[in-house]
């Protein structure tokens, strides 16, 4: 066995069921201290990963290494790992406190040590004095504070995080999502985060990776993942985006010449060996990247006229969706700009006009 | 029209339904202990008049009191090791994936749906050829067989009824298969564990033929009571001794049914 540089190491993991790939061949290397994030819609392996680091399924082919150790002949309750469950499974016959002190049996503490180490815990998940409360008796986001807790008293090496914000409410969600960020900042534990909501993983992670069918199509920060995905799938999972066919007219140095669909002919720096001349590509761009006004320069080759469809009302900003010839899709636009009057002088059917930045067109191969 | 939902609007002929089965149920049960007060030993209407005095018998009558004994002993025992093999049965389908595992809970579940006549015959064969003489234990045995099946339905509902994610949570905070059955899983199945144990001891008190083919010289108290049944002047004794069955009987059902809906996380009593 190498001894391994990284904290955690998942080295070619693969786990099928029967005939069915759920995790193919995964690599991925996590470091202490990371906030990393598993990110990918239902069925795309995530939680299977996430349990084989419990050690719940077994992998059947590749290892998985904690702290240079050898995971696959450790079973559950000698690996180091703590983990918060999806539903929180939290022990009905148990109070709050008999829950928390649950994996501190064998630490042989004294009741008073115990007692105050669970105390401890409450504090940390700001529920002091719950201690005698039952499951049954507390809220979805307390029950969720308390499984962190319990899992937490432990003092793990790593805590795993399976959808543990799911079942909450858009309010509550967000508040958790800060708290479980401040958390995990201060007791240093490397956390590992598994969810399909690409918003929540964007926000608390410090890198995610994006999974589908088993693979990891990306793994990158959040701001890379937003800003430079590597293929349209990743562009399409996170946030919104327009997608564009386009032809590389010519290749010059790192600028590309590119024939875009509805667009027109545009200039992109080109990154990424798929930029050939000649070659077929997607251009994508964000609809924030994207600015709407009533009159424009049809010279200015970053700028295109279209026909105002329809718009969406989205509270905080309106998302307007424009017409263009050469499109089969309306093109989506992100209503930014508040001395515009969020597009309420716009006419449905009228003329206007969109441009963007060279720096935000996003050039991906095509699948 | 008056406030009332669809579905709360009295319906007439659906009362006295209700009342008609209820009374066909229970009324002839209930003239049991009516007649156990009754100062006469034979069963007819009028009752002239009203005594205590088959129950004071009842006290002194050692041989039902015998009886009494031996069902309440086989009961105990036969329920409790139904419900110990009911506990790991119910965990082992539930839990693992094990080869073959339908047809397994078919054959388990079988003795349900056997005759117990068919039953009696076929153990009371094999006990002979075993060479086993005939005694409260072989009874003991046949219960056990009958129970099991309904020691293993309750169980599986309340093993089903319970998440798994529970003693992942558990082996993930440290504890081995030892521990977590005896921290989580055992804790969890509780009620369902004393649903059994009654269930079972009220199967193996009142079961009848299993008992008078694998019986030896002891009888059980459904034997007694119905050989008492030639002599008419120990008929009121069997009534006072039903009565008080009856009355007990009552309070366990009434218990377990307790236990069941006081315990917040059951399936039955969940929201």
């Amino acid at each position: 066995m190498t001894t391994k540089q990284s904290f955690i190491t998942i080295d070619g993991v693969s786990k099928h069921f029967g005939d069915v790939i759920a995790v193919d061949n995964v690599s991925i290397d996590i470091e202490q201290g990371e906030f990393f994030s598993l990110l990918g819609p239902s069925g795309c392996g995530k939680t299977t990963l996430l349990r084989m680091l419990a050690g719940f399924e077994s992998t059947t082919s590749g290892e998985i290494y904690l702290d240079g150790k050898a995971m696959s002949e450790i079973p559950p309750h000698q690996r180091p790992t703590n983990m918060v469950f999806q539903n929180y499974a939290i022990f009905p016959h148990l109070d709050v406190s008999g829950n928390i002190a649950y994996g501190l049996r064998k630490d042989k503490l004294g009741k008073v040590e115990q007692t105050r180490r669970v105390d401890e815990a409450l504090e940390m998940v700001k529920l002091p004095g719950y201690g005698k409360r039952r499951a049954h008796e507390l809220s979805g986001g307390q029950l969720q504070r308390i499984a962190l807790a319990r899992a937490l008293v432990k003092r793990p090496k790593v805590l795993l995080l399976d959808e543990p914000l799911g079942a909450l409410d858009k309010k509550l969600r967000e508040e958790m999502q800060l708290e479980l960020r401040a958390l995990q900042e201060s007791v240093g534990i490397t956390f590992i985060f598994v969810t399909h909501d690409q918003e929540e993983a964007l926000t608390l992670s410090d890198r995610v990776a994006v999974m589908a069918r088993g693979e990891v199509l990306q793994m990158a920060s959040p701001q890379q993942l937003y800003n430079r995905p590597f293929n349209v799938e990743v562009a399409d999972f996170i946030g919104q985006m327009n997608f564009f066919d386009a032809e590389v007219m010519d290749l010059q140095d790192d600028e590309a010449l590119l024939d875009v669909q509805g667009l027109g002919q545009l200039k992109a720096s080109a990154e990424g060996e798929f930029v050939q001349k000649g070659a077929s590509i997607v251009v994508a761009l964000r609809p924030e990247k994207l600015l709407l006004s009533e009159k424009g320069d049809a010279g200015d080759e970053n700028t295109v006229k279209g026909e105002l469809s329809t718009s969406a009302y989205l509270g905080s900003r309106s998302h307007f969706f424009v017409a263009v010839d050469g499109c089969e899709e309306p093109i989506e636009v992100a209503g930014q700009d508040a001395g515009f009057g969020a597009g309420e002088s716009l006419q449905r059917g009228g003329e206007v006009w969109l441009s963007w930045a060279r720096e935000s067109l996003v050039l991906l191969p095509v699948t | 029209m008056k406030n009332v939902s669809y579905i709360d609007r009295p319906n007439r002929p659906l009362f006295v339904y209700a009342v008609l089965f209820l009374a066909f149920l229970y009324v002839p049960v209930l003239f049991l202990p009516l007649f156990s007060f009754n100062d006469s030993q034979y069963i007819a209407f009028p009752i002239e008049n009203w005594t205590l005095r088959w129950y004071r018998d009842m006290a002194n009558n050692e041989p039902m009191l015998a009886a009494l004994m031996n069902s309440i002993r086989v009961g105990a025992v036969a329920s409790i090791l139904s419900t110990f093999l009911g506990i790991f049965g119910a965990k082992a389908v539930t839990r693992y994936r094990i080869p073959g595992q339908e047809p397994i809970i078919a054959v388990i579940m079988a003795p349900l749906v056997i005759p117990g006549i068919i039953l009696g015959v076929a153990l009371l064969i094999l006990i002979n050829r075993a060479g086993i003489t005939l005694s409260l234990y072989t009874v003991t045995l046949g219960h056990i067989l009958v129970c099991v099946p309904f020691a293993m339905a309750t169980l599986m509902t309340r093993f089903e009824g319970f998440d798994k994610s529970m003693e992942e949570a558990s082996a993930d905070l440290g504890e081995n298969a030892w521990w977590t059955f005896w921290r989580v899983t055992l804790p969890m199945v509780f009620p369902g564990v004393l649903a059994s144990l009654l269930l079972c001891f009220t199967i193996s008190f009142d079961e009848f033929i299993l008992a008078f083919f694998l019986g030896g010289t002891d009888p059980t108290l459904p034997l007694y009571m119905w050989g008492q049944l030639r002599f008419p002047q120990r008929l009121p004794n069997v009534l006072a001794m039903g009565a008080c069955i009856l009355l007990i009987s009552f309070f366990v059902v009434f218990f377990s049914q307790w236990l069941v809906r006081r315990d917040p996380d059951s399936p039955k009593s969940a929201g």
